[in-house]
């Protein structure tokens, strides 16, 4: 059989998706909780018919923690730990929905030194998460190695987290009204470092996996899906951005100072797993310039609201002050009251809209805090995505979509 | 965010067109809250919704208790184009929880509707599947009602570490 | 000047004269050479042996086998997942000690890392992995979540202890990839100094396994007991 022959008969092969033949037989399979896959327990119901995929239900609740309840049970402070666990790659980001909630409810102001270290450590998380994203991914697909060169950077960014507060994850570095710590001396010699490397690494990441003939061919034109479908199931984050639409909260609706600085929101135009996976990669670029510029201009100042019914006095203080001492004690036995209001607080995470709801009653317990988490409303826009493709583009597209069942199942 | 007139003028359109579709509003640190009637609250989000806020941020229930009604939804709507958000809450008692369901509106309303299902016991009017998401299929109670005990395992300490599960007796 | 010589034994005297003393490299590559001509005699010929050939019982040798090729299960629930992610990354790197190798199936692996908090939803399906794994097995309850309740003592989750016996517990929230690197040569520390016939001996679970079919015999405490033919309910 000569060559030739065989690409004769290749091309007269019809790779469509119409399903041929007369028994539409469907198949359902369940991609369990436990699978290589599924990017933390998410379970999978889908209706094959052959090798393409015809419907999909996703089943969660596999790490429903009942953060939410737990939540309602501590005071102000104490609930701060409990919410970062929720999104579990990107931390401060629930920590600042929080505490953003809780600082419009009680009208504390963040001063501006505060307010640049907590987008230095969000830019930070962003990078990490999306290392995590892209080592996880390419691992889904087949590109093993990208696993150990994103962890390496993530293990440095992790090293800065465990400069500044003592704790690799969920460092319950933010709190109502501030940071709890100033940064230590060595810390801005550090990032600086990371931040010289960084982009000649994210250019490295790019080189290995966009020149990848077989990395093309599966994210390139697959699974697409258009602006007013995602629009509709309430997407936001890079694949809204992935389709075209330039909504990003830090330049729509900026809070924590991120009006100050200056850069660009990367967006996509078909859709497809290949603009998703662009566009977080940009991403990566465009943080490291908000972090460098939020360096270059660290306001001094203090590091937490001078409030002091709202955060801790200086440990100093308290040798000479009454008034401090008293303050201390009532912030840490009982904590402090917010007045009664809800509040929605929203900001951009490194998936999309993240908002918490926070409803006060007067005491010093949250009456109900909820977070509204963009991979729950990212996870509806999977079955649109990836119906009438092939299982192996699921894979590709559970790995573009970046689900994070800690958030969808808090 | 809309301001207080805002909020006012876009309160006196629903009311307008629905008399008793409005049953209040609330401007509280620059976020607008109109509190919708349960019964004309499909009408009051497609009023919204025609009026520009097309995106449904968040859909959520809070359990008001003790105070009656008891039971809250609330929706978060948000105009892309102004970058303008406003909130609409409903409340129900828990004897008679029916709201009618947004999933025609907005097809993301499909999972977080099921969630306050399952947390706090509001049933969807027109849901194509309501059922339990995120607590087992066959759980009974809804757990994130303000009566509903927070559970967990006793803490083990020296005199009950005895009792502890792990060891062998 | 004087030089003094001083003669190997072993070298002077030839064949058996004496004990070989080991601490001399000379004397030992001697003893070496003699051996392999077969000129070494009965006494010298056994502490030669001695020094060289290490005894030991096929039980430790099994063990001590196991214990430097575990085979973990790919198997993450939520927060320590990432850190257990960080030890098969380079810093930490869980390759150095031979379990690189982590398989997605039960039916390959024989350590199952549970990282992360067990929902009540996933208990039945965390048994159900640690069922299909086949002896010898092991457990490991990684971060604080499963190992007691953790950050979130509520109705949602459940310890591990309650549903499948544990051999180490690695507190932390998330425990450092050093500290569960510690755990783990716990765990190997344990596998090769008491080997045994696996997780039913340990815990006293002796007479809770399964019988199906005619074998099943009269009075053996078995918790489902199936008639033969019967399947359902598994």
């Amino acid at each position: 059989m000569t060559s030739t022959d065989y690409r004769a008969r290749e091309e007269s092969i019809t790779l469509s998706t119409e399903p041929v033949g007369e028994s539409h037989e469907l198949l359902s399979l369940n991609m369990g909780p436990h699978h290589p896959a599924t990017h933390g327990v998410l379970r999978l119901l889908v209706t094959l018919e052959g090798e393409i995929v015809r419907d999909l239900k996703p089943i969660i609740g596999y790490v429903h923690t009942g953060i939410e309840k737990t939540c309602e049970d501590k005071s102000y402070w104490k609930v701060i730990p409990c919410v970062e666990r929720m999104d579990y790659v990107s931390y401060y980001f629930n920590a600042m929905a929080f505490c953003g909630a809780v600082e419009t409810l009680l009208g504390v102001e963040v001063p501006p030194r505060a307010q640049y270290l907590r987008v230095i450590h969000l830019e930070l998380n962003r990078i990490a998460s999306h290392m995590v994203w892209l080592g996880t991914g390419a691992l889904d697909l087949g590109a093993v190695s990208m696993f150990w060169y994103c962890f390496r950077e993530r293990e440095n960014i992790l090293d800065l987290f465990e400069m500044s507060s003592g704790q690799r994850m969920h460092t319950r570095y933010f709190q109502v009204g501030g940071v709890f710590e100033d940064i230590p001396t060595g810390f801005a010699a550090k990032l600086r470092t990371f931040l010289d490397r960084m982009p000649a690494r994210a250019d490295q990441f790019a080189d290995l996996m966009e020149k990848n003939e077989i990395v093309l061919r599966r994210l390139r034109g697959v699974c697409p899906l258009d602006e007013e479908t995602l629009l509709g199931l309430g997407v936001t984050g890079p694949l809204l951005r992935a389709a075209g639409n330039p909504w990003d909260l830090r330049k729509a609706q900026p809070y924590s100072s991120y009006d100050h600085f200056d850069f660009k929101i990367p967006i996509g135009t078909v859709g497809d797993n290949y603009d998703r996976f662009r566009v977080r990669h940009a991403e990566l670029y465009e943080s490291v310039k908000i972090i460098e510029q939020a360096l270059e201009g660290l306001p001094e100042g203090e590091h937490i609201t001078s409030d002091r019914k709202v955060a801790l006095p200086p440990r100093h203080e308290l040798a000479t002050s009454m008034e401090a001492l008293i303050h201390h004690f009532k912030l840490v036995t009982e904590g402090f009251r917010v007045p009664p209001g809800e509040v929605y607080y929203p900001i951009e995470g490194p998936r999309g809209e993240l908002g918490c709801f926070v409803r006060a009653d007067g005491s010093a317990k949250p009456a109900r805090v909820h977070m509204r988490d963009p991979s729950f409303s990212n996870l509806m826009a999977f079955a649109p995505m990836v119906k009438d493709g092939y299982i192996a583009d699921l894979i590709a597209t559970i790995a573009m979509l970046d689900p994070i069942l800690g958030g969808i199942d808090r | 965010m809309p301001d207080a007139t805002g909020l006012e003028l876009t309160a006196q359109a629903l009311r307008e067109a629905n008399a008793d579709s409005v049953l209040g509003t609330v401007f509280f640190r620059g976020r607008a809250v109109i509190i919708a009637n349960p019964p004309h609250v499909h009408e009051v989000l497609e009023r919204l919704k025609a009026q520009g806020y097309t995106f449904l941020a968040s859909l959520h229930g809070v359990d008001y208790y003790p105070e009656e009604p008891r039971l809250g939804v609330l929706y978060e709507l948000l105009d892309m184009k102004q970058v303008d958000r406003i909130s609409v809450k409903a409340r129900v008692h828990t004897e008679a929880p029916q709201i009618s369901s947004v999933v025609d509106l907005w097809p993301g309303a499909d999972h977080p509707e099921r969630e306050v299902y399952d947390m706090f016991g509001v049933e969807f009017e027109g849901h194509p599947d309501l059922r339990r998401i995120l607590m087992p299929e066959d759980y009974e109670g809804f757990p994130q009602r303000r009566d509903f005990p927070v559970g967990g395992e006793p803490v083990l300490f020296t005199y009950n570490e005895e009792k502890s599960y792990g060891k062998a007796q | 000047m004087e030089i003094k010589r001083e003669p190997i034994d072993i070298l002077r005297a030839g064949p058996g004269a004496g004990e070989i003393d080991a601490s001399d490299f000379r004397s030992r590559q001697l003893a070496a050479r003699d051996m392999l001509r077969g000129d070494l005699d009965d006494e010298a010929l056994e502490q030669y042996v001695q020094e060289r050939v290490l005894t030991t019982t096929l039980e430790k040798a099994v063990a001590w086998g196991q214990g430097n090729s575990i085979w973990p299960l790919t198997f993450g629930l939520a927060c320590c997942a990432i850190e257990m992610m960080t030890i098969v990354a380079a810093r930490a790197d869980i390759a150095r000690f031979g379990y690189e190798v982590l398989r997605a199936s039960p039916r390959q692996a024989d350590l199952i890392i549970l990282s992360g908090r067990v929902s009540i939803k996933m208990a039945p399906v965390v048994r159900r992995l640690y069922d299909q794994m086949l002896e010898p097995k092991w457990a490991i309850s990684m971060g604080a979540c499963c190992s007691s309740m953790g950050v979130f003592n509520n109705y949602a989750l459940v310890p591990a202890d309650k549903f499948m016996p544990i051999d180490v517990h690695v507190p932390g929230c998330p425990p450092r990839p050093e500290a569960l690197m510690h755990g783990i040569l716990r765990l190997r520390k344990k596998i090769q100094e008491g080997p045994d016939l696996g997780w039913r001996q340990r815990y006293g679970a002796v007479g809770t396994e399964e019988v199906v079919g005619p074998d099943a015999t009269e009075g053996s405490s078995a918790i489902n007991v199936f008639e033969g033919g019967d399947t359902a309910g598994a």
